[in-house]
């Protein structure tokens, strides 16, 4: 009782810290870095599109991209592990595209230079498919695949 | 506002390993109640991390990332008691910022 009123105090506490930044020009709601959103991107239904949405024309297959965690099969694909690293020089971005998902793109991560290029997170599958992992190193796109059998669909569910 | 997020940043030689767990709903907008109505989407879009107020994560997502998001990143340069901050926005302009110390 106590600790759930106590985090309602908190969380009101911190809407109006934020609602006084927002007055004073610091958070411009649904400001520039809202808008950054790629929308065609993750409306994009397949590798192909996706890249082109990202502003590239093709990807090339790589080797030097690992998927350090993703399973051969997932039991729950509500929730499905999956970590890239890349060993290709000037990696800058890496993105999750599951191919059978209703549109392909899940995540994409940016690396400001001194992060390393590896990213984990876990996402949902709708049902066994390809997972390709997109690499953009200095301007150009590279991808790998490993698939990924889903006993359990994540969406709909 | 959504729950706090759970943030642990571990310091392993001159690299830091941090490690987010979120609290978030992460509708898809593809699912429907038992009245049949779509559900709309709700979800986290962007996720930016700070060291010392320096951006060493960007990240957009997409609705199929999972409910209740875990994300690791690893950046170098960073030592015990070095901060990091992570934000989240989602698709309704949501927005939590919550900060770790690196230990």
């Amino acid at each position: 009782m106590n600790a759930s009123r106590r985090n309602a105090l908190k969380a009101t506490g911190g809407a109006s810290v934020l609602g006084l930044a927002a007055a004073a020009g610091l958070f411009v709601p649904g400001s520039a870095f809202a808008a950054d959103w790629n929308k065609n991107a993750f409306e994009a239904k397949n590798l192909n599109d996706v890249v082109k949405a990202l502003g590239g024309a093709n990807a090339t297959e790589s080797k030097d991209i690992t998927f350090v965690t993703a399973p051969d099969i997932a039991e729950n694909g509500a929730v499905v592990p999956i970590a890239i690293q890349s060993k290709i020089a000037k990696t800058e971005a890496i993105a999750i595209l599951v191919e059978k998902n209703p549109n392909a793109l899940a995540a994409s991560f940016e690396f400001p230079a001194g992060t390393e290029a590896f990213a984990s997170t876990r996402v949902k599958m709708g049902q066994s498919s390809n997972v390709h992992a997109l690499v953009k190193a200095d301007g150009k796109y590279y991808y790998a695949t490993k698939e990924v059998k889903v006993t359990l669909g994540g969406c709909g569910g | 506002m959504a729950d706090p997020m759970k943030i642990r940043a571990n310091a392993m030689g001159d690299k830091v390993i941090v490690k987010v767990l979120m609290s978030h709903e992460m509708e898809t907008g593809q699912r429907k109640d038992s009245a049949g109505k779509t559900i709309p989407a709700w979800f986290i879009q962007q996720v930016s991390a700070t060291h010392n107020g320096k951006t060493v994560l960007n990240a957009q997502w997409g609705p199929a990332v999972s409910k209740n998001p875990f994300l690791e990143f690893r950046f170098s340069g960073g030592k015990a008691g070095d901060k990091v901050q992570v934000t989240w926005t989602d698709n309704k302009g949501e927005k939590r910022t919550d900060e770790a110390t690196v230990g």
